[in-house]
């Protein structure tokens, strides 16, 4: 670092030396914390051979498992959707005394330990919670039962897409909107036809990342499952159920599945941000043309 | 209420509603079943040995993977906005895998490369060292899993800056060195500072990836989050709830803290304009 070559270069770290020690230090860790793990799950899971894994696969409990998580994610992720929409219309669209409040708020799951969601939601539907005794007198079975496991995953994942959307929509700012109003559009129909395709991308991603945060859910889900095997196991718990019995391979095996979605997950966002790209550049294109 | 567009009350009564029914009413619970306990029995439950023991494990193990993280990833951020090189965008796109991996498949994934016949906790120890099952196991899980908040915390900030101060600075003779240390970091410290603390928060009650990998044996490797988990399996109510409203108080904390950063920060920007 002497003078004279700082001198031509512009911005700090633009040095050939700095640049290459830099990257291979990150791609070094990289390969190390986050490619190992996900590499590692598919070895174990196909150590012996494809045909082991297959069966690992179809066990009634894991087969079972997966049912109730797929059933979890289309009750979740809709519903998640919704409020999402909902919520960034009212903080984006609208300003109010207690705004930066409602905001917080809706980020407010994102900080809290699953664990103790859990334990919340016990508090409540549980046989010594708030709404225990009542529940009871009508026969009515939340705790230990998949409508807990579906009130505790919504609760974990309803920032998600409201997080995606809400700063998109802050920064495009309510123009468009307010001219449709001028042309006499009702709520619904401005909903449809101009906020929505503005955000559409957000919202695929937001669906997508709840989706996958959904079937993953492990601390949460785990208080209140009660994890009663072939009844109320998510594949999560599964996973963690197989491995306590040293069953590896069809523990490996179920994990497979997941991180399947993981990745499917992030497939989905390459694609969506290529498409965005795409579109930014056809706007400048058509700018440019003006 | 100042807004043309119509749908205001429909919309706030929806998000109201959802939220006051899946979000407060369960930390509502949870609060009053705590208060119910009682300050001495809260106090003699939160003081007890192990739970003491479990405090300090977790918030030991999480600024350790905290500390990690915020290493991690500035140069991870540094890397990612300052250069271009072929996979960068895979790259990018790696370091969301640690949000869209369940934390069971996490903690299962760690155990296996370091448990005594891993990819890396067999050559780890030859030398003595032993991650999986012991605390340094539980600072992995945490780092693994609050991976992507210092990046993209960090990162908009990052490709945000202007090169004219830097440029400044370099032509004036001073050494990339304290280019770096007084004018880049002072402008991303609050973002880094916002996204450390969530990184930090994210790890004080990671539950999933943290309980395939420590061993969970009290005193040793037991985090606040297991030792719940316990406490409700013993049918021990009120020990579950004092120690569940404790981690909420923790959790309001990290979250007013962040807050906090973000104002400051916002301020800054409005002033520099």
């Amino acid at each position: 670092m002497s003078e004279g070559s700082a001198a031509n270069r512009k911005r700090v770290g633009d040095g050939a030396v700095t640049r290459a020690v830099l990257i291979t230090l990150v791609l070094i860790v990289t390969a190390v914390v986050v490619i190992a793990p996900l590499a590692v799950i598919f070895t174990e899971a196909l150590k012996r051979g494809w045909v082991v894994y297959g069966q690992s696969l179809v066990r009634p409990d894991t087969l079972h498992a997966v049912g109730l998580t797929l059933f979890t994610a289309l009750v979740c992720v809709p519903v998640n959707v919704c409020f999402g929409i909902a919520a960034a219309w009212t903080v984006t669209k609208f300003s109010f005394p207690g705004r930066g409040l409602l905001l917080a708020l809706i980020e407010l799951p994102f900080s809290i330990s699953p664990i103790v969601a859990g334990v919340a939601y016990l508090f409540v539907y549980g046989a010594q919670g708030l709404l225990g005794p009542l529940l009871e007198a009508y026969d009515i079975k939340i705790m230990f039962a998949v409508p807990g496991i579906v009130l505790a995953s919504l609760f974990v994942t309803a920032p998600f897409v409201a997080r995606e959307i809400i700063p998109l929509m802050m920064a495009q700012g309510r123009e468009e909107e307010e001219a449709a109003v001028t042309l006499g559009a009702s709520g619904w129909r401005i909903l449809r036809t101009v906020t929505l395709p503005n955000v559409r991308f957000a919202l695929l991603y937001g669906a997508a990342l709840c989706n996958a945060r959904v079937m993953g859910e492990f601390g949460a889900v785990s208080v209140v499952s009660g994890n009663i095997r072939g009844q109320t196991s998510t594949l999560p718990l599964q996973i963690e159920l197989l491995y306590q019995d040293s069953l590896a391979t069809a523990a490996f095996a179920a994990a497979t599945v997941l991180a399947g979605v993981a990745l499917l997950t992030l497939v989905v966002k390459l694609i969506i941000e290529k498409l965005d790209a795409e579109r930014a550049r056809l706007e400048v294109t058509r700018s440019v043309g003006h | 209420m100042f807004s043309v567009i119509p749908g205001f009350r429909l919309s706030l009564g929806i998000t109201l509603t959802y939220l006051g029914l899946i979000v407060l009413l369960p930390i509502a619970a949870l609060i009053l079943q705590a208060s119910d306990v009682g300050l001495v029995r809260y106090w003699a439950i939160i003081t007890s040995p192990r739970t003491l023991a479990s405090f300090q494990i977790t918030i030991g193990a999480a600024a350790a993977a905290t500390l990690f993280n915020a290493i991690y990833g500035l140069a991870l951020a540094w890397v990612l906005v300052r250069y271009d090189f072929p996979g960068r965008r895979f790259l990018d796109t790696l370091v969301d895998v640690p949000f869209a991996l369940p934390t069971a498949v996490a903690g299962l994934a760690l155990t296996a490369l370091l448990a005594k016949n891993g990819w890396f906790g067999a050559p780890l120890a030859d030398w003595g060292i032993q991650m999986a099952y012991a605390p340094a196991g539980i600072v992995c899980a945490m780092a693994f899993t609050s991976i992507p908040f210092v990046v993209r915390t960090v990162q908009p900030v990052l490709e945000d800056l202007e090169a004219d101060v830097e440029e400044a600075a370099t032509t004036l003779g001073a050494s990339q060195l304290r280019v770096f240390w007084t004018v880049i970091l002072p402008a991303i410290f609050p973002a880094f500072l916002a996204g450390a603390s969530l990184a930090f928060a994210r790890s004080l009650g990671e539950f999933g990836a943290v309980v395939f990998i420590a061993g969970n044996q009290p005193f040793r490797t037991e985090v606040v989050a297991l030792l719940t988990f316990i406490r409700l399996e013993e049918y021990d109510y009120p020990a579950a709830a004092a120690i569940a409203v404790t981690m909420l108080g923790f959790a309001f904390i990290m979250l007013l803290t962040v807050n906090l950063i973000q104002a400051w920060h916002q301020r800054r920007a409005i002033r520099e304009d």
